[in-house]
């Protein structure tokens, strides 16, 4: 258990490792998003009320997850790499960043699209909205101020200070919907009763979800090998590496 | 259902394909990014192996 936990952190080791996931993870990401695609746009049927404008939920939903989903990885990341100084784990919450960011900007667009038909408006100071758009300038935050330090080891950690402090943020944004009078709808997926969405409109959804969950872990690799390759430039197992 | 009814999206085209436009527009972005993120520091550790090697000699 301490030596997988000791390769882990040891950046040769993460170098390989995420080279030989990542066409993998992307491999299955798009066979399950050219499914849930396929299967949500033409098969699944319109909803009753909301007819056709439900399908945005197939890009919507992941999404979102996936902003809270980074968001959280980053914080914890970045707590491991402030408590246990693994200059991995920083590495890790840095390259996950941009792709949460990104994330984040479909979720809240691809909401405002769905908010115009269906809400009457593109944007409203609801709190599932705004808790979802400052998560976006949290991420910003957390990019910049990485970016704002000379010195690399003291940007990592006023970097994983913020994502930790921000982290507040996640559980706000999942929980508004309850907390608050939400104009957005509460939990259809992530609940622990019984999904409340039929079988023929839920597939899809789910393979979207596992889809997105595995371009993210793709692309987390590629960016964590260039994150490594960054900070390691002048170590000998690079160097080795190169000249080979 | 004809292709025309499918494009049209019962009357929410103009929300829904500019959604999976956006969504498609995102991967790609990701994808291109995280690639040129990782050339870029491969040929940045190229170049310093290049100046530790010039210094030597």
């Amino acid at each position: 258990m301490w030596t997988w936990f000791y390769r882990l952190a040891s950046p040769p080791y993460v170098y390989r490792t995420a080279a030989a996931f990542a066409p993998w993870f992307l491999l299955i990401a798009g066979i399950a998003i050219a499914y849930g695609v396929i299967d949500g746009l033409v098969f699944a049927p319109p909803d009753y009320q909301q007819g056709n404008a439900f399908r945005i939920i197939y890009v919507h939903a992941p999404a979102g997850w996936l902003s809270m989903f980074g968001y959280t990885l980053m914080a914890v990341a970045g707590a491991i790499g402030l408590i246990w100084r693994i200059k991995m784990a920083h590495a890790v919450s840095a390259a996950v960043a941009p792709i949460g960011a990104s994330f984040t900007v479909l979720g809240l667009v691809t909401g405002s699209l769905w908010g115009r038909p269906m809400w009457g408006t593109y944007w409203a100071w609801d709190p599932r909205l705004t808790s979802e758009l400052i998560l976006l300038f949290l991420y910003f935050g957390v990019m910049s101020l990485r970016a704002a330090f000379e010195d690399p080891a003291r940007g990592d950690r006023a970097a994983a200070l913020l994502a930790i402090v921000g982290v507040v943020n996640v559980p706000i944004i999942h929980f508004s919907v309850q907390w608050w009078n939400s104009l957005h709808q509460g939990a259809t997926v992530m609940k622990f009763e019984k999904s409340s969405m039929p079988g023929s409109m839920l597939w899809p959804l789910l393979a979207m979800f596992l889809g997105f969950m595995l371009f993210f872990g793709a692309m987390l690799c590629m960016r964590l090998r260039g994150e490594v390759l960054n900070r390691e430039r002048q170590s000998s197992w690079v160097r080795e590496m190169l000249r080979a | 259902m004809t292709v025309d009814g499918f494009f049209a999206m019962g009357g929410y085209a103009r929300y829904v394909w500019p959604c999976y436009a956006l969504a498609i527009s995102v991967l790609l972005w990701n994808l291109w990014s995280a690639r040129r993120y990782h050339a870029q520091a491969l040929k940045r550790a190229q170049r310093a192996l290049a100046m530790a090697g010039s210094e030597r000699s």
